[in-house]
C-alpha cells in the first residue's frame, strides 16, 4: 500500500478540520470503550488471561522457527501448500501465480490487513483480476477507493449518510426510490449485491487471525459470516498471513480467543470463529479443492531480533487505537499506511522504514492508555520511545527541535547557571505577565499560544524563594 | 493540620523535595504548599539546590545521552534522604519507573538509580500511603473536579489518594470529571510539536470540565494544569485551575493558574 505516513502532520491538520470525520470518530470513542470495559468487568480472570495469552505468544516467538516448520508440515500433510514469502512483492507474485494457474477472473476476499499491507487488490486489478471485498466495511471502502481507517472496523471513519450516498451512486441497477436510511437496509443491500459475487468467484482469499502449529489450521474470527462464504464456495482458498500469527496448539488458541473479542468489540466471542484445515477431503460435503497459505515475513524476522519484538505479540484487536486520544482526534487515515493508532506507530517504522514514518512514534503523549488495555501487554509507549531514540541517534529529528533540546539540556545540566538564568527569565516573564496573568502570544511559543494562553509565571523561582527564606546554609544543605 | 501529623524532630524522616522544573519556574507556591503538607505530616524537608529537571523532555525526545546525564545529576543531588517527594506524578514516575532502566547498564549508577527509585514518591500518595495521612485541616469553599494525570494514574496507580484527602477539605464538594482518565493533550513537547492534535484533546477536556459543573479543576501535575488553564482562559470558560497541593495545604487564596496577581496596578486596571 502506498504510504502517506511522511505527511502525518499535514494529514492530521486536514483530519481535525473534517466535521464528518469528527462525527464518525465519536462512535469509536463512545462505542468500543464502554463495551470493552463491560466485557472485562464481567470476567474476573481477565487479567490472568492476559498474562497467560502474553506468555503463549512470548513462548511462540522464542521458538518461532520450530513452530513454523511444524505448521508447514501439518498443512502439507492435509494436502495444502505453504508459500514462504520474504517481501510483499513475493507475496503478491505468489497469489497472482495461483490465480493465473486456475484461470481466475474474480476473487472474493475476506478482511485481511496483510492483503492491505502487500497492496494485493491493486496488484490483482493491474493484472486483469477483479477482487471483491466481502466484509461490509471493506466493501464500502473498496467502493470509495479508500484504505481502511481501523484494523477491525475499516469504515469507522464514515457516517451512515455517506455510505447511503455511496450505495446510491454505485448500485445503479437498484431502484432509485428505495429506502436506505437505516443501517439494517444498508446491510441488506450489501448482502444482496455480494451474494451474487460469492457464487461467481474462482478464488477466495482470507487473512488469518491465527495459524495453529499443532493442526496446520488457519483461524478467522468474524461477525458477518462473509469469511466462511469466501473460503468455502470458490475452488481455491488462499490464506494470506504474516508469520507471527502462529500459536502452538488449539488449547493456546482458546485462551487468546477469550481476550481477543472482549478487547476488540466487547463481545465475549465473535459471531463466527472458523477453523480451516487443508482442502476439501473426499468425505467432505463442501470446501475448496486447493488450499494455499501465503506466509509473509516482510520485516518481521528482523523485528524478532530487535527491541521491537514485543510488538509481534499483537493480535490486531484494535483496543489500543480505540482508547487512543490521538486516534480519536485524527482517525486512522492520518497515520498514512495500513496500521493506525499506537500499534501502527510502532509497526509502521519497522515495516516501511523509520525515515518514512518518523512522526508516528512521536505523535503520542505517552498517556499509556494503549498499554493499559492491550490484551497482549505490549509496552507500546516504551516501543514508541525506542523509535524516538533511533530517530535522534540517526539525526532524523528536525533541526529546530534538536537545537531547542540541545540548548535546554545545556542549561539543565549546569544547575548553578540554570538557577541564575531561569531566575532572570522568570522575573522578566512574571513582570510582563503580571497584569493579565497570562500571555496570548509569546515569542518562540507559537505552538502553544496558537490554541491556548500561556499562564504567566509567578515571578520568583521556587529555588530563589526557598534560598531567601532559609538562608544560604540550608539551601546548600541538600548538596551532598 | 493532619490527624497523624507529628512535630518534626530528629527522628522525623528527612525528605528531599524534588520541586520539578515547572513548579520551580512557573508556580513556586505549589512547592511551598508541598513543603507545608510534608512538614505537617512530620517530615523534615530539604531542597537540594543541584536539581533542575528530571530529564523527561530529553528522554521522551529520544535524546538518551542528555536524559542519562540529567538522571545522574538528580540521583547525585538526592542521595542521603529517607525519601524523595515530587508534587508531580509525571516527574515522580520518571525517577521511580524510568531512571533504573535509563541507568541500568551503567555499572557505577545502576544501583544508585534503583535506590533512588525505591525512595521516590509523588506528593499526595506519599502523604497517604507512607505517612498515613487520612485528613487535612484545610478549608476550600466551592465545587471542584479532579483530572487524573496520565503518568500518576497509570504508572504510579494514583487515583484514590487525592480524592480521599480532598474529601476531608471543609467546604469542598468534588464533582467527578467525565473521562477524568483521558489525557489532556499536554504530553510535554507533544503539545508544541502537534498543536492541532493537542488542541482537539484539550478542547475535549474543557468540554468535560464544563460538564462537571465545577468552579475549579484540580490536578497533581503542573504541565497538565498549564495546558488546561491556558485553554480554559482562551475559550473564555470561567473555571479556575489549581494544583491539588494548594487546596490540600489550605494555600489556595492567591490567584489561580493564569490569573493576574492582585496588585494595585490591577485594581486600577480593573476600574479603568
Amino acid at each position: 500500500m502506498h504510504s502517506t505516513a511522511r505527511a502525518f502532520k499535514a494529514n492530521a491538520r486536514t483530519a481535525v478540520e473534517d466535521p464528518q470525520l469528527k462525527r464518525a470518530l465519536r462512535h469509536v470513542k463512545e462505542g468500543f470503550i464502554h463495551k470493552r470495559a463491560k466485557a472485562v468487568a464481567r470476567l474476573p480472570e481477565f487479567e490472568a488471561l492476559r498474562d497467560a495469552a502474553r506468555a503463549i505468544k512470548d513462548h511462540t516467538l522464542a521458538h518461532l522457527d520450530l513452530y513454523l516448520e511444524h505448521y508447514e508440515a501439518r498443512v502439507t500433510a492435509h494436502g495444502g501448500q505453504v508459500h514462504w514469502c520474504v517481501t510483499a512483492a513475493d507475496a503478491r507474485a505468489a497469489v497472482l501465480d495461483i490465480c493465473r494457474r486456475v484461470g481466475a477472473k474474480t476473487v472474493t476476499k475476506g478482511k485481511s490487513m496483510i492483503a492491505e499491507e502487500i497492496a494485493l487488490n491493486e496488484h490483482l486489478e493491474a493484472n486483469g483480476i477483479t477482487p471483491v471485498e466481502t466484509d461490509l466495511g471493506e466493501y464500502i471502502i473498496q467502493l470509495r477507493h479508500e484504505p481502511p481507517s481501523h484494523i477491525i472496523a475499516p469504515a469507522v471513519h464514515l457516517t451512515k449518510d455517506v455510505i447511503e450516498a455511496d450505495f446510491r451512486a454505485k448500485h445503479t441497477h437498484l431502484p432509485t426510490g428505495r429506502s436506505l436510511g437505516e443501517a439494517r437496509e444498508l446491510v441488506d443491500e450489501a448482502r444482496t449485491v455480494l451474494r451474487e459475487r460469492f457464487l461467481k468467484a474462482d478464488v477466495g482469499i482470507t487473512g488469518a487471525n491465527f495459524l495453529v502449529a499443532e493442526t496446520g489450521s488457519s483461524v478467522i474470527v468474524t461477525n458477518e459470516g462473509n469469511g466462511d462464504l469466501t473460503q468455502i464456495l470458490p475452488r481455491v482458498h488462499i490464506v494470506v498471513a504474516s508469520l507471527e500469527k502462529i500459536v502452538p496448539t488449539l488449547e493456546d488458541l482458546s485462551i487468546i480467543l477469550r481476550v481477543l473479542a472482549r478487547s476488540a468489540t466487547g463481545q465475549e466471542f465473535s459471531t463466527y470463529t472458523t477453523v480451516s484445515t487443508g482442502p476439501k477431503r473426499p468425505e467432505d460435503p463442501d470446501g475448496p479443492e486447493e488450499y494455499h497459505v501465503i506466509l509473509l515475513d516482510n520485516g518481521r524476522s528482523a523485528m524478532l531480533g530487535s527491541v521491537f519484538r514485543d510488538a509481534l505479540r499483537c493480535i490486531r484487536c484494535g483496543a489500543c487505537m480505540n482508547h487512543c486520544p490521538v486516534y480519536h482526534a485524527v482517525g486512522g487515515h492520518a497515520y498514512g499506511w495500513v496500521y493506525p493508532g499506537p500499534i501502527g506507530a510502532v509497526l509502521t517504522p519497522a515495516l516501511i522504514g523509520l525515515e518514512n514514518a518518523a512522526d508516528l512514534p512521536n505523535a503520542s503523549t505517552f498517556c499509556g492508555r494503549c498499554e493499559a488495555v492491550c490484551p497482549m501487554e505490549i509496552p507500546l509507549p516504551r516501543l514508541m520511545r525506542h523509535w524516538r531514540e533511533q530517530e535522534f541517534a540517526r539525526h532524523l529529528t528536525p533541526l529546530a527541535a534538536r537545537t531547542g533540546l540541545g540548548l535546554w539540556a545545556f542549561f539543565a545540566k549546569r544547575p548553578t547557571l540554570y538557577r541564575w538564568a531561569m531566575r532572570a527569565a522568570m522575573k522578566a516573564l512574571g513582570r510582563l505577565g503580571r497584569r493579565r496573568g497570562r500571555f496570548s502570544t509569546l515569542p518562540l511559543a507559537g505552538g502553544w499560544t496558537r490554541f491556548r494562553d500561556m499562564p504567566a509565571p509567578e515571578g520568583e523561582t521556587f529555588q530563589a524563594a526557598w534560598a531567601a527564606r532559609h538562608g544560604r546554609a540550608r539551601a546548600q544543605g541538600g548538596q551532598r | 493540620m493532619s490527624e497523624s501529623a507529628e512535630p518534626a524532630s530528629s527522628s522525623s524522616p528527612r525528605v528531599g523535595l524534588f520541586v520539578t522544573c515547572l513548579v520551580d519556574l512557573f508556580r513556586p507556591s505549589v512547592g511551598f504548599a508541598a513543603v507545608k503538607l510534608l512538614e505537617e505530616a512530620g517530615c523534615r524537608v530539604e531542597v537540594p539546590s543541584q536539581q533542575t529537571c528530571c530529564g523527561q523532555p530529553a528522554y521522551n525526545s529520544g535524546d538518551r545521552a542528555d536524559a542519562q546525564d540529567l538522571a545522574r545529576q538528580t540521583v547525585a543531588a538526592f542521595e542521603g534522604f529517607d525519601y524523595v517527594v515530587a508534587p508531580s506524578g509525571s516527574c515522580a514516575a520518571m525517577l521511580r519507573e524510568h531512571y533504573p532502566a535509563l541507568l541500568g547498564e551503567d555499572p557505577r549508577w545502576a544501583e544508585r538509580a534503583r535506590a533512588l527509585a525505591a525512595r521516590t514518591w509523588e506528593l499526595v500518595s506519599f502523604l497517604t500511603d507512607v505517612r498515613g495521612v487520612q485528613a487535612v485541616a484545610a478549608r476550600f469553599e466551592g465545587t471542584v473536579t479532579y483530572h487524573d494525570s496520565c503518568s500518576g494514574l497509570r504508572e504510579l496507580g494514583i487515583r484514590a489518594q487525592p480524592r480521599a484527602l480532598l474529601s476531608t477539605v471543609a467546604g469542598l464538594r468534588l464533582n467527578e470529571l467525565p473521562d477524568a482518565d483521558v489525557c489532556c493533550g499536554f504530553g510535554g513537547t507533544f503539545c508544541v510539536k502537534y498543536p492541532e492534535i493537542s488542541n482537539v484533546m484539550v478542547s475535549e477536556k474543557v468540554t468535560c470540565i464544563e460538564a462537571s459543573g465545577a468552579q475549579t479543576v484540580l490536578a497533581g501535575d503542573l504541565g497538565c494544569l498549564l495546558n488546561m488553564a491556558g485553554k480554559l482562559h482562551r475559550a473564555g470558560v470561567a473555571v479556575r485551575a489549581r494544583h491539588v497541593a494548594e487546596v490540600l495545604a489550605g494555600m489556595a487564596d492567591g490567584p489561580a493558574i493564569g490569573e493576574p496577581a492582585p496588585t494595585s496596578d490591577n485594581a486600577v486596571a480593573a476600574k479603568g
